[in-house]
């Protein structure tokens, strides 16, 4: 069943356009992140939900319903906002409450909703600290408690835990998808940290600058990325892209002369690769690139080599205590499956699929594998 | 050892030093005067050829039976009881006005600044052509509407609610750009959380805005509070205390007994009763706005 459903939406203020004719739905119970960098319009596509801001066109649904021209807690949505908007004259408990208080809500329901809501977030302790006696974490679990409480079908978190430290953030982050697959809510958080929404998403809506750039799993977005952008933003370690050129039998990275990657021509198009899809081999042998490391980042478990080839940097993952040395030569290899071909020009994903092996049994070319967005 | 000391005496005494005129301005004009009042309060008033003599707490008992002094204490009293919550009241209101509307809104806090900017001998002045009897703009007013003119200062019964209305009038704008500062402290994302709730507008004033500017309105709120009792200056210009001292409040009586009587040490003790009026506010000041901002 969808749970919002945003048809066509367009929002623009002034002269920019913040969200450009945005359609998707949200099933019931997922937790969809609208994932992008900063002024993409995340915030925008959110409060449009949320009904803080009516779009110019287009149409949203809340759990069958059209939506327009009510707010909030009237389309069944709550919100957690950024800064945490808490109210600082009031305690934690009335600030959890003050929704509630507003609705009129008879006072021993307000309790005893607020003591589930406490003790679900670990905040008994604190319901008579005002937000300023409390640390950055339990702020936001108290803003978290403010939106939860109202038991709205649809919980809305813009950036929530951007103003906290790394730890906490991690720890947050696994609390919130507990209790949002616990409650069985429907969730949708914005972020712009690619970690964030990969981990705890069931989809990710990639925005850029007011579009929907893809639309999908975690895992689609990293295994098929649909365009040159989703590649370089998804990922913890950026995807290489190397720029094609023709070569006598078949694409080569520009500036090299081979080995071939793929049939057919390789002018205006960009392999990407995934570092752990890269193999360095120390062994010299051919149908190999062979380089020289030019950086090594030790990460404990394992270690992320740079090598250049041509003049474009190629990452590959090693094992953390089987890193070559800086300014050794080793080959490089990778699998006929592993790489992405782009148009460099338009951005977007081509079917065909690509290997750096010998190119009589690794390379194959495939017409029609998946689909290709234009 | 005692080098050691040395150095750090001197920075006390370069301290004192650095301190030292504002201390000596401070004392030669503030204190002295004040603590000089109050002894002058215990004397009898010299005349010519006679001295001062100590009198004790005569002066007071003569100002417990003078009952001009009387209606002075209840005219302030009435006159600080309306003028600081009205003015507050509607410092709050342009405030919310003024923050609320984008067109014209730096017209709109101009407007309303101007009678602050004004001297107050010069505003009263403008509002002594309102209240003239018969031509005055007021009077024109009630007449075009039918009614029959009214002598505003001069009937006891209207001298000291149009006094009332020239300070509210002045004082409003003076305490708009304090609660204008104040909204501008608040968060506009609190306002975004309270309408996720569909929080009517008198709500949010109630539980958010009114919370909020507490302790601005409790620093304007003594602050008004002291200037009802500093008054002069328009009951000079307007009404010298009159019809029947029903204008009279306590710094112009003071002002009256020191320079129209010439009863100096009458006037020392006027001074004292006003001196601690003003003390208490102070104090309330200092209690009150510790307790209200304490979660900051
Ligand atoms: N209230 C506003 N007035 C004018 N422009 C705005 C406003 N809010 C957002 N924008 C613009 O809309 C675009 C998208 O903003 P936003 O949704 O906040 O991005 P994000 O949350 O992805 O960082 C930006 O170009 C931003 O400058
Ligand atoms: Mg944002």
């Amino acid at each position: 069943m969808i749970s919002v459903d945003v048809r066509s939406v367009t929002k623009t203020w002034g002269e920019t356009l913040a969200v450009d004719d945005v359609s998707f739905a949200v099933r019931k119970g997922d937790l969809v992140v609208l994932l992008g960098p900063s002024g993409c319009g995340k915030s925008t596509m959110l409060r449009l939900i949320a009904g803080l801001e009516e779009p110019a066109a287009g149409s949203i649904e809340i759990e069958g319903r059209d939506v327009r021209g009510l707010t909030g807690s009237a389309r069944g949505v709550a919100m957690v906002f950024q800064s945490y908007a808490l109210f600082p004259h009031l305690d934690v408990a009335d600030n959890i409450t003050f929704g509630l208080s507003v609705r009129g809500i008879p006072r021993q329901e307000m309790a005893r909703r607020l003591d589930k809501i406490a003790a679900l977030l670990g905040l008994e302790a604190l319901l008579r600290r005002k937000p300023a006696q409390l640390s950055g974490g339990q702020q936001q679990r108290v803003a978290l408690g403010r939106a939860l409480i109202a038991e709205a079908p649809v919980c809305l978190l813009d950036e929530p835990l951007s103003n906290l430290d790394a730890q906490l953030r991690q720890e947050l982050r696994r609390e919130i998808r507990a209790l949002q697959q616990r409650l069985g809510i429907t969730m949708i958080y914005v972020t712009h940290d690619q970690t964030e929404a990969m981990s705890m998403a069931d989809r990710v809506i990639l925005m850029r600058a007011g579009r929907i750039e893809q639309n999908g799993t975690p895992a689609d977005l990293y295994e098929r990325p649909a365009t040159l952008f989703t590649a370089r933003f998804v990922g913890a370690a950026p995807m290489s892209l190397l720029d094609l050129d023709d070569g006598p039998s078949g694409a080569v990275v520009a500036g090299t002369t081979g080995p071939a990657l793929f049939l057919g021509s390789g002018r205006g198009r960009v392999l990407g690769l995934r570092p752990e899809d890269v193999t360095v081999d120390i062994a010299n042998r051919p149908g190999r690139f062979h380089v020289a490391v030019t950086a090594v980042e030790y990460l404990g478990a394992e270690a992320l080599v740079t090598c250049m080839i041509g003049e474009r940097p190629i990452m590959a993952r090693t094992r953390g205590g089987s890193a070559p040395a800086v300014g050794a030569t080793v080959g490089l290899v990778w699998d006929a499956s592993a790489g992405h071909v782009f148009d460099a020009a338009s951005g977007a994903r081509l079917a065909i699929e690509t290997g750096a092996g010998p190119l009589s049994t690794r390379l194959h070319t495939t017409a029609n594998q998946g689909s290709t967005r234009a | 050892m005692p080098e050691r000391r040395r150095p750090q005496l001197n920075v006390h005494v370069q301290g004192w030093l650095l301190a030292l005129p504002a201390v000596v301005l401070l004392a030669a004009f503030t204190h002295v005067p004040a603590v000089a009042t109050v002894i002058d309060s215990f004397f009898s008033t010299p005349h010519g050829r006679r001295p001062a003599a100590f009198v004790g707490l005569d002066q007071y008992r003569t100002m417990m039976a003078d009952p001009i002094f009387r209606l002075a204490l209840k005219n302030n009293l009435l006159y600080a009881l309306i003028t600081v919550p009205v003015s507050i009241g509607l410092a709050l209101a342009m405030a919310l006005w003024v923050k609320g509307s984008i067109q014209g809104r730096t017209a709109l806090r101009l407007a309303f600044f101007t009678p602050t900017i004004l001297p107050m001998v010069a505003a009263a002045n403008i509002w002594l052509f309102f209240y003239t009897p018969d031509y005055g703009l007021l009077n024109q007013v009630l007449r075009a509407l039918g009614f029959s003119s009214v002598n505003w200062l001069g009937s006891p019964a209207t001298a000291l609610p149009a006094l009332m209305a020239l300070t509210i009038w002045k004082e409003a704008g003076f305490f708009m750009v304090f609660f204008l500062a104040a909204l501008q402290q608040v968060s506009p994302v609190l306002y975004e959380a309270a309408r996720m709730e569909n929080a009517s507008g008198w709500l949010v004033f109630r539980r958010i805005t009114w919370p909020l500017v507490m302790p601005t309105t409790l620093f304007v709120a003594i602050n008004a509070l002291i200037n009802a009792f500093r008054v002069v200056d328009q009951v000079i210009a307007m009404t010298g205390g009159g019809p029947n001292n029903a204008t009279t409040l306590l710094l112009y009586y003071v002002f009256q007994v020191a320079f129209n009587f010439w009863d100096s040490a009458y006037a020392a003790a006027l001074s004292t009763v006003l001196l601690l009026v003003l003390a208490i506010v102070a104090f309330l000041q200092f209690f009150l706005l510790d307790r209200k901002i304490h979660y900051r």
